[in-house]
């Protein structure tokens, strides 16, 4: 039977740039799943978490379990929304037994969708074609709270005609930080300055990252210097795609 | 009250919310009694040969130059050869360790040796370690009058003879054999753990040899 | 030198930070000099994370019996013959340091390297009371030439840069010819070991700090790669040890478990040069060391630490891991932080220290990237402990109106999905519509902490709830 997969848009997602979405569905339902948006989804909690607004994030992460919880599975295209309810949720509600547990449950069936594919799916490889010089960043959340680095790495491989040339300091911070890019902008654009230089010295065509927070704050300070290195979520090559505008630029 | 008590009170009370002062203690006294050794590195649990090559190797790699001799009887010849090939006077300071005292220093060149502590005017030391560590080419020195602990740090050249058979493969090994030696829960006034010459990065992360300690740091190992 | 903090200045500090070149040359050798290393020492054993767990361990084990194991060890300090003094904030500390100095009619103490020292400012406070503090670890050295303050934990002067130190060391060392080269490292760390000889020799106090104390022998412990701690400790007549109240460790056996991650941690060598373990004075017969030992045990607010949500910070043993690997500390240093302690683990320990109200902002200097957990070889949970400060300070409305006013409009929409649909479905497209011409805005009201120094890139279309509600509603369309 085919599992039920409910798509935790990511309120970036939703909001700038849908087609990450669609991609992540085209890739889900190619591997077999039956895909469900649910409509009561607005954000994952994360600028209230880490801005210390413990009452919200607890009701936004309440609202969350709430809408999520019958499905087999929930995936996101975003390392940082999929820790936020696989990781953070149940220590949030660590003083609450009933909702401690609610938390615990969603966080087991809750994925990031190149790890889902991989390690839930066994997705070996993708059937498509992109020929372009491509160099990825590891986003911090996805890397480092869930440990996602080889899966895109080993979908990307399979694309055809693709090509990786990994930049210096793939899993350094792009400096975005949610709320921490505008709050400190000054130090976040010396962090995005020198990502870029790494970004710019790898050769590569095409920027890829997994997380649209990111992806926007890159995107942004490449183009603000006149960069031609296009960026895009990995989501979009692996799902053929790559048409159309990148993230920041203008349709054609 | 005095700030022990207060300072002493204030983590008493909080820690009373977990557990009785009375466990806490008994659970102090079973640890410090058995002293748990943790994990020991693969690296280090090796045969005696092995350890002592490992020693050597490791010891190389932090700039320490090693000498191998037979027996007490070539220490003196080795570290006069030392000394000359250095351009180092021919002279050095030592305490009254009696492994280091009875050994027939006038076969090698004349040397000129001073006994006691370092005062900071001699260019070269000599010291019997303790022991040694194999996991990371460490020598283990103790204080006392027979090795005074300003020859480890005073003179710019230090020269340590140590025992092949004093060389174990983990710190903890070492930690046993001071045990044994000096009472449990005693140790002498100083340490030493020394892992080759003085060094520092403190200039634009440059790493320099020789910052306050030694410069230079040969050690003898004598198959014994 | 004068100890002003200036941590609710962060902002500005780092603007300056940013702007200074020569800084910013300087900090570049922060990650060239210790990222590379560190992975290289930890690869070379196996048992490196093993070992972590047992460090985090041990030390979870002490704090939970802290108080039977000062007790303990206190005990062990008294049977070797050494006193303990207890304070419980800086002040008290200076003053018994100052009392043991005076009995002894001291003019000059020698110091090894000590953050509890910077953080009680006792040089300061002996320079007042006419005795003269003489940093010997290289680094803390310079920066006492220059009146600074470290801006790292282990390397106090890795924001100066050689041609600093060379004027520096011109201008105070004049009694030594004008004509000399002091263009490479290799001649500004002869002079200064050439200077620093005669200080060691001549001082009538050493004073240092302890990376660990063993409550099973009564035991200090530095780690130093110079020899200065040694010189420090071993030819004054008194040594007087400086620590706070979570240096204290059980066992030997213990010590060496965190040993062994300490300097692989720090600065990538598999043990540092010299590990000195120091009991009590000199022993009869014995030919040399200190006559007198002193171990000043600190609190400074640590023990409010213990059973708050702050308590795994006190397993911190100051490697300075965690700054070496963030990008914050990469672009701003360590001056910015405004006090003694930088980085991550300044940003969770200075406000436990000062008080979420001064040492606030630096909790929120940080991206969450989580790098500094990730190296940290006691295992502290940095980033939540962050983001703990930042709910304290939430709790208290001690963040700025704008960001309150700000986040409560996003939450009131997030919390209502219909209304945030609605709300959305009508400013995506408009939005969208503006930015269709070049895909992205250089400047938008609102958005200008972004657009500063970043294009924003436009919404592609309709939000994604519309287009989905679309495909969805012509599906079952088609279906029918």
């Amino acid at each position: 039977m085919a599992p039920k997969v409910a798509l935790f848009i990511t309120c970036l997602v939703d909001l700038f740039r849908p087609k990450i979405g669609f991609a992540a569905i085209k890739l889900l339902e190619d591997a077999g799943c039956e895909i469900s948006v649910p409509v009561a989804q607005t954000c994952c909690g994360q600028p209230a978490y880490n801005s210390g607004d413990r009452a919200d994030t607890e009701a936004i992460a309440k609202q969350v379990i709430k809408t999520f919880e019958d499905h087999d599975y929930v995936v996101a295209p975003s390392g940082s929304c999929a820790a936020m309810i696989k990781i953070h949720y149940p220590e949030l509600f660590k003083d609450d037994a009933d909702w401690q547990r609610r938390a615990v449950a969603l966080s087991k069936k809750t994925f990031e969708l190149t790890s889902f594919l991989t390690d839930v799916l066994e997705v070996e490889q993708i059937d498509t074609h992109l020929e372009q010089k491509v160099t990825y960043h590891d986003s911090c959340a996805g890397l480092r709270e869930l440990g996602i680095a080889g899966q895109p790495r080993k979908l990307l491989a399979s694309v055809d005609g693709l090509v990786m040339e990994e930049m210096k300091d793939s899993d350094v911070c792009c400096g975005f930080g949610g709320t921490f890019c505008v709050k400190y902008s000054d130090i976040s654009n010396a962090i995005v300055s020198k990502k870029a230089d790494t970004i710019n010295t790898s050769g590569a065509d095409l920027l890829l990252a997994g997380d649209l927070g990111c992806l926007m704050n890159m995107a942004g300070k490449l183009k603000r210097q006149g960069s031609k290195t296009k960026v895009r979520h990995v989501a979009e090559v692996l799902a053929g795609m790559s048409d159309g505008p990148a993230i920041a630029e203008a349709k054609k | 009250m005095t700030s022990r008590d207060a300072i002493l009170g204030r983590i008493n009370t909080t820690l009373n919310r977990a557990s009785e002062k009375s466990a806490r203690q008994q659970a102090v006294k079973a640890r410090l009694s058995k002293h748990p050794k943790g994990t020991i590195p693969a690296r280090a649990r090796l045969d005696k040969k092995a350890q002592l090559k490992l020693f050597c190797d490791q010891a190389e790699k932090v700039q320490t130059s090693i000498r191998r001799v037979k027996s007490y009887n070539g220490v003196p010849k080795a570290i006069a050869d030392y000394l000359r090939d250095h351009n180092l006077p021919a002279g050095f300071c030592m305490g009254e360790d009696e492994r280091l005292q009875n050994l027939p220093w006038e076969k090698a060149r004349a040397l000129e040796i001073k006994t006691g502590p370092s005062d900071g005017e001699d260019a070269v030391g000599v010291s019997h370690a303790f022991g040694g560590i194999a996991e990371t080419g460490t020598l283990l020195l103790v204080s006392g009058k027979d090795n005074p602990t300003t020859i480890n740090f005073l003179p710019e050249t230090h020269v340590v003879v140590v025992r092949s058979r004093d060389i174990d493969g983990d710190y903890e090994s070492l930690w046993s054999r001071l045990r044994k030696e000096y009472g449990t829960g005693k140790l002498p006034r100083t340490v030493n753990w020394i892992t080759g010459p003085s060094r520092s990065g403190d200039i634009q992360q440059t790493i320099l040899l020789g910052a306050h300690g030694p410069r230079s740091l040969h050690v003898i190992v004598v198959d014994a | 030198m004068t100890n002003i903090i200036t941590t609710r200045d962060f902002k500005s500090n780092a603007k300056e930070a940013l702007a200074n070149k020569t800084l910013q040359k300087a900090l570049t050798h922060v990650e060239a000099g210790f990222i590379g290393k560190r992975r290289l020492a930890m690869e070379a054993l196996p048992e490196f994370d093993q070992l972590r767990d047992n460090a985090r361990d041990i030390k979870n084990h002490t704090l939970a019996n802290l108080d039977a194991y000062l007790e303990e060890y206190e005990e062990k300090v008294v049977a070797s013959g050494g006193k303990v003094h207890w304070a419980a904030d800086g002040e008290e500390a200076c003053n018994q340091i100052l009392d043991i100095c005076r009995n002894v009619g001291a003019r000059t103490v020698t110091k090894g390297k000590s953050m509890i020292a910077e953080e009680i400012g006792i040089n300061d406070f002996l320079e007042k009371n006419d005795i003269e503090p003489v940093e010997t670890d290289l680094g803390e050295y310079i920066i006492q030439l220059r009146g600074e303050t470290p801006s790292h934990i282990i390397a106090p002067a890795v924001h100066v840069l050689k041609e600093q130190v060379e004027e520096d060391f011109r201008r105070v060392h004049d009694h030594l010819p004008v004509s000399r080269n002091l263009e490479e490292p290799e001649s500004l760390l002869d002079e200064a070991r050439k200077v620093l000889r005669a200080k060691f020799l001549n001082a009538d106090v050493g004073i240092t700090g302890a990376n660990f104390l063993i409550a099973e022998t009564g035991t200090s412990v530095i780690v130093t790669n110079e020899g200065n701690g040694d010189l420090t400790q071993i030819v004054p007549k008194v040594h007087i040890v400086l620590a706070s109240i979570e240096k204290v460790t059980p066992t030997l056996d213990d010590v060496s478990q965190i040993l062994r991650v300490l300097a692989r941690s720090a600065t990538g060598q598999e043990i540092s040069v010299y590990t000195t373990f120091s009991t009590g004075p000199k022993r009869q017969g014995d030919v040399d060391g200190p006559e007198e030992y002193h171990v000043i045990i600190l609190d400074n607010g640590r023990s409010n630490m213990i059973g708050s949500e702050f308590q795994d910070m006190l397993r911190c043993i100051r490697c300075g891991s965690c700054m070496n690997h963030c990008p914050v500390y990469h672009a701003v240093g360590g001056h910015a932080y405004g006090w003694v302690y930088p980085g991550p683990m300044g940003a969770v320990l200075t406000p436990s220290l000062m008080g979420v109200k001064d040492g606030g902002q630096l909790p929120n200097a940080s991206t969450f990237c989580g790098r500094c957990e990730a190296v940290c070889p006691m295992r502290i949970p940095l980033p939540k402990m962050m983001r703990h400060w930042r709910e304290r300070e939430f709790e208290k409305h001690l963040n700025p109106a704008s960001q309150r006013w700000g986040l409560n409009f996003w939450a009131f929409f997030a919390k209502r999905p219909r209304l945030y649909h609605l709300a959305t479905s009508l400013g995506i497209p408009l939005l969208s519509l503006f930015g269709r011409r070049k895909g992205y805005f250089k400047y938008l009201p609102l958005a200008s902490g972004w657009t500063k120094y970043r294009d924003l890139p436009a919404p592609e279309t309709r939000t994604f709830q519309q287009q989905w509600a679309q495909r969805e509603a012509l599906k079952q369309g088609g279906a029918k």
